[in-house]
């Protein structure tokens, strides 16, 4: 039994509770407990990273509470190097989306409850071992993102999008669901502890035809959850509508839940299967990296580019996992983790943006640089970072992510390459052109640089990890590759017994 | 004779009666008061029932009548049910012109009802049961006499419970002719003989498609949502709680008590009723802007998602349904406490009347709110605990059938159409973009308690639902799968 974990997801809660039962008009408590909260969590994540060792059996930090024993639920917390990482950029992303919430004035105590609850759930997504607690906290994560989008959402279409992005959502995670479910029944493991049923597997592999017929109810399910092309459309609408926070968080660490499913679960667990569908995966993620790049290039809003953008990416991420090997599985993982802060650092300066000038359409904007010197250079940064420019955590995980994929798939790889580096690159200079060079329009005269170190701390700590990561990939690496050598050892197991 | 058995049902029914004699001394304007001292005493038999050991089975009245443990748990349930409608009718009484006390005892009467449905061990016992429930449900639907809607509901559901009760009269008759006896057990010793005889078959088809009407269930759903929003608010929430769950206790009884074999081939049977019921309910309850009109057809597409528990034939269904009906009792409750207490000023329950209501009320528009997410079925509520418990069940029983997956992959489009409405009522509390009347809302401390109980009912069956499902596994120990 360790505390650290249950510290990390339990402090959010924690801060939820006391938000809860502050009175409504004493509004700078109610949003110094929530970056108390999110900090401190923070830093007992950072504090695990640290501590973490690489290469040690199982699962580390471990916490269990039984929850329901007639049918084998515990609530167990614990990382290995698949999730350390992932839950150490979700504490971050959490306080950087806690700090850009001071645009937030009207009805905080909601606003602030909401969002903490969100955390909750995202944190707890992530360091979960046991699959029903795993979609529990995924779950709980979806009323506060419904309800923020829809009450501090921003757009014409906001109405819309929060039921777009709701619908979808349920749908994904349901459809997992019954695939999880079925998971559970079949194994006869009678627990939905993931190292329980891993260990059963190994034991008595699923028969292929079982696999079949439930390996792609996770792939589309958790696919769904990730904007897999083509079930992507509710991402770019959704994440433009969402307030800031909301759209940092969700695009940034809630929506690698779907990755780190088929991961976790999926891929292991049914080999076969997941080999004959790796072919698909592969040609799908095209679907991601080109066409939603394409789409990214035609958009004039900002927040759309951004959301556009961040579902291109996640081609890249199954590519990776397609090339089932070590190398681009660890590149799959280092782009979940890479991207989780680009695409929170990409809406912090959205959401700057906007309150700055209420507007998002980039052909309203440039000479930005003038004004805001220091918002303008982590821009500049964040769109390179986000065209793989090397000394970015980016450009470690595509670099293994192509490399390790260009030896199953060579037109494909070619094809993404194409798309990630030239198409990608095509629009983010173009967002840097517009944004930040070139002539001032009147109206930005009164627009304002983020003022003081606390407003800057978001932007200095996602841009900052995303810098140390890509400087010293080896933090990363050498945590997960440990970890993702079994996955792929199992994934590429010899064909399980046909009969049972 | 051993009348200590029905000591409850006795007390039930005697605090229905005192209530009415209770009113002659009571002076009119107390009168709306005498809900509350019903609903103590409710409690108090309530408190005593967990003194009574249920844990094996005892028969009387010949073996019609019969307390065991699920006898016990749905006896619990709708006394729980029957206080909360008892004070939400307290404060509905301003809109009922004369005999609040009627109101009260007709409540306490097919209360009583539902408590010996819940033991019913023959046919017989069913069908009176459901009577002494269904005709106390006439008097309270058309309660407002003034109200043309209500009179209209009280038609509707008489033509429609009369035809219903006639299906099963004509059922048991079936049964009787066919096998000679109404008692569950000797129909399910005689089962391997009876259950190849088609007229056998066909009596306990009309029996399940009298029980269908209890619980609102395809093909004879079409009269809930017209009965919904016609009724007196309390009277529609006693409908969707207590006599759904009444229903759902008697199909339990029938088809894993009395007719096991039968059930077991009927699989596809069940699994197509579910489906078109779970489809029926969450497709009409999308353009509804009446709020009871739309409880009333999400009240259908539950009905569906607890028919599956049946579809799936084994305890883990059928244990699924009762933990299912528990969350389900304080969340729908609940819901109706607050339209209750919101329509006061208002004409109808028009969707608009909710806008503002954050700011009217934080307490009704969290309860009103946590409900539709608990319906919803989105955790850490009960209804998502339910609703994890239904589909696993079916998973277990069929996993890999085709006609299963069909089953839930239908189930999952019907909770996801069933988001839009539910989100739309959360849309009309915290986000509308008019707010006609921001006044605030009083509450009586009776309510407000009331709608905590409900909040914390939601809330802890959803985070803690270890005990609940032990209790619901008790309970269903004694049925055949």
């Amino acid at each position: 039994m360790s505390p650290i974990l249950t510290s990390i997801v339990g402090l959010p809660l924690a801060g939820a509770v006391a938000v809860a039962l502050v009175p409504r008009n004493y509004r700078f408590v109610i949003r110094a407990i929530a970056q108390a909260a999110t900090f401190l969590s923070m830093l007992i994540a950072f504090w695990m990273f640290w501590q973490f060792i690489p290469g040690k059996d199982g699962f580390q930090f471990v916490s269990s509470f039984e929850w329901v024993k007639s049918l084998g639920i515990t609530l167990k917390l614990g990382v290995d190097g698949l999730n350390v990482g992932l839950v150490f950029m979700g504490t971050i992303v959490a306080f950087a989306a806690t700090s850009m919430s001071y645009m937030i004035k009207d009805r905080e105590k909601d606003y602030y409850l909401l969002l903490l609850v969100m955390i909750t759930g995202i944190l707890g997504a992530f360091a979960s071992l046991d699959i029903f607690f795993f979609f529990f906290f995924h779950e709980l994560a979806l009323i506060p993102t419904f309800i923020m989008i829809g009450v501090w959402g921003k757009g014409d279409d906001k109405n819309y999008a929060t039921f777009n992005i709701t619908l979808y959502l349920t749908l994904g995670a349901l459809i997992a669901l019954v695939g999880l479910i079925a998971l559970y029944v079949q194994t006869g493991a009678k627990s939905f502890d993931i190292a329980a049923i891993t260990a059963y597997v190994k034991a008595n592999p699923i028969p292929v035809n079982t696999q079949n017929w439930i390996f792609p109810l996770l792939l589309f399910g958790f696919g769904i959850l990730v904007s897999l092309w083509p079930f992507h459309t509710w991402a770019p609408l959704g994440y433009g509508a969402a307030p800031t926070a909301t759209a940092m968080l969700h695009a940034g660490v809630l929506k690698k839940f779907g990755l780190y499913g088929i991961l976790r679960i999926a891929v292991p667990l049914m080999p076969e299967a997941a080999r004959s569908w790796m072919h698909v995966i592969a040609f799908l993620c095209l679907g991601n990296i080109v066409y939603c790049g394409l789409v990214a290039i035609r958009q004039r809003q900002l927040n759309l580019l951004i959301g556009n953008s961040s579902v291109a990416h996640m081609g890249l991420i199954f590519l990776g996992i397609a090339s089932l090997s070590v190398v681009g599985v660890t590149g799959a993982v280092v782009i979940m983790i890479a991207h989780g802060l680009l695409a929170a650092l990409s809406f912090a300066i959205n959401g700057h943006l906007y309150h700055q000038t209420q507007t998002e359409n980039m052909d309203q904007m440039g000479g930005l640089m003038k004004r805001m010197p220091f918002i303008g250079t982590v821009i500049v940064a964040t769109m390179m970072a986000g065209c793989g420019l090397p000394g970015f955590a980016n450009f470690v995980g595509e670099a293994m992510t192509l490399f390790a994929a260009f030896k199953n798939f060579h037109l494909v790889t070619a094809l993404a390459v194409w798309g990630a580096l030239v198409i990608g690159a095509v629009y983010m200079l173009r967002a840097i052109r517009n944004i930040v060079h070139g002539p001032m329009p009147e109206h930005w005269q009164r627009a304002n640089d983020a003022q003081g170190p606390l407003r800057k701390l978001p932007f200095i700590l996602l841009g900052g990890t995303l810098l140390v990561f890509g400087c010293f990939p080896g933090l990363l690496t050498e945590k997960i590759k440990f970890s993702v050598e079994p996955i792929v050892n199992m994934a590429n197991s010899t064909p399980a017994p046909a009969h049972k | 004779m051993n009348s200590t058995l029905i000591s409850l049902e006795l007390a039930v029914g005697l605090i229905g009666l005192a209530i009415l004699l209770i009113d002659l001394w009571t002076p009119l304007a107390r009168k709306a008061q005498l809900g509350y001292v019903a609903a103590a005493a409710l409690g108090v038999v309530l408190v005593l029932s967990f003194t009574i050991d249920s844990s094996t089975a005892q028969y009387g009245f010949g073996q019609t009548y019969v307390r065991d443990a699920l006898a016990m748990f749905f006896k619990r349930f709708f006394l729980i049910a029957a206080i909360i409608v008892l004070i939400m009718s307290v404060e509905f009484a301003d809109r009922i012109q004369a005999g609040i006390s009627e109101f009260y005892a007709i409540v306490c009467f097919a209360l009583c009802g539902m408590m010996f449905a819940a033991s019913s061990n023959d046919l017989v016992m069913v069908f009176v049961s459901l009577e002494l429930i269904t005709v106390s449900f006439y008097v309270l639907t058309s309660f407002q006499r003034a109200k043309v809607k209500s009179l209209e509901a009280g038609v509707k559901y008489l033509i429609m419970g009369a035809v219903s009760s006639a299906f099963m009269v004509y059922g048991i008759a079936l049964v009787f002719g066919i096998a000679g006896t109404t008692n569950f057990q000797k129909l399910a010793a005689a089962a391997v003989t009876l259950s190849a005889k088609p007229i056998f078959l066909a009596g306990i088809l009309l029996v399940f498609v009298g029980l269908c009407f209890k619980i609102a269930a395809f093909p004879v759903q079409m009269w809930a949502p017209d009965v919904y929003q016609g009724s007196p608010t309390p009277a529609t929430a006693f409908l969707a709680v207590g006599s759904k769950a009444a229903g759902f206790v008697l199909l339990l009884r029938l088809l894993f008590s009395a007719a096991p074999d039968v059930t077991h081939r009927w699989g596809l049977f069940l699994a197509a009723i579910a489906a078109i019921t779970i489809l029926y309910g969450n497709l009409c309850a999308l353009p509804q802007r009446n709020l009871k009109r739309l409880l009333g057809y999400s009240s259908i597409g539950n009905a569906g998602y607890l028919l599956l528990g049946a579809v799936a034939s084994n305890q883990a269904g059928s244990a699924a349904i009762l933990y299912y009906l528990a969350g389900y009792l304080f969340t729908v409750l609940a819901a109706f406490t607050v339209i209750t207490i919101v329509t006061r000023q208002a004409e109808d329950e028009d969707i608009t009347i909710l806008a503002g209501l954050n700011q009217r009320s934080p307490l009704l528009a969290r309860a009103l709110a946590l409900s539709m997410i608990s319906l919803a079925g989105i955790p850490p509520l009960a209804g998502f605990f339910g609703k994890f418990l239904l589909i696993k069940a079916v998973v277990e029983r069929g996993a890999g059938h085709p006609a299963f997956l069909i089953l839930i992959g239908l189930t999952i489009l019907g909770v996801v159409i069933s988001f839009v409405y539910y989100l739309g009522v959360v849309r009309a509390i915290y986000w509308s973009r008019v707010i006609p009347d921001s006044s605030e809302i009083v509450i009586s401390m009776p309510a407000r308690v009331t709608l905590c109980v409900c909040i914390a009912g939601m809330v802890i069956f959803g985070l803690f639902p270890g005990g609940l499902i032990n209790a619901a596994n008790a309970a269903t120990n004694a049925l055949h799968f």
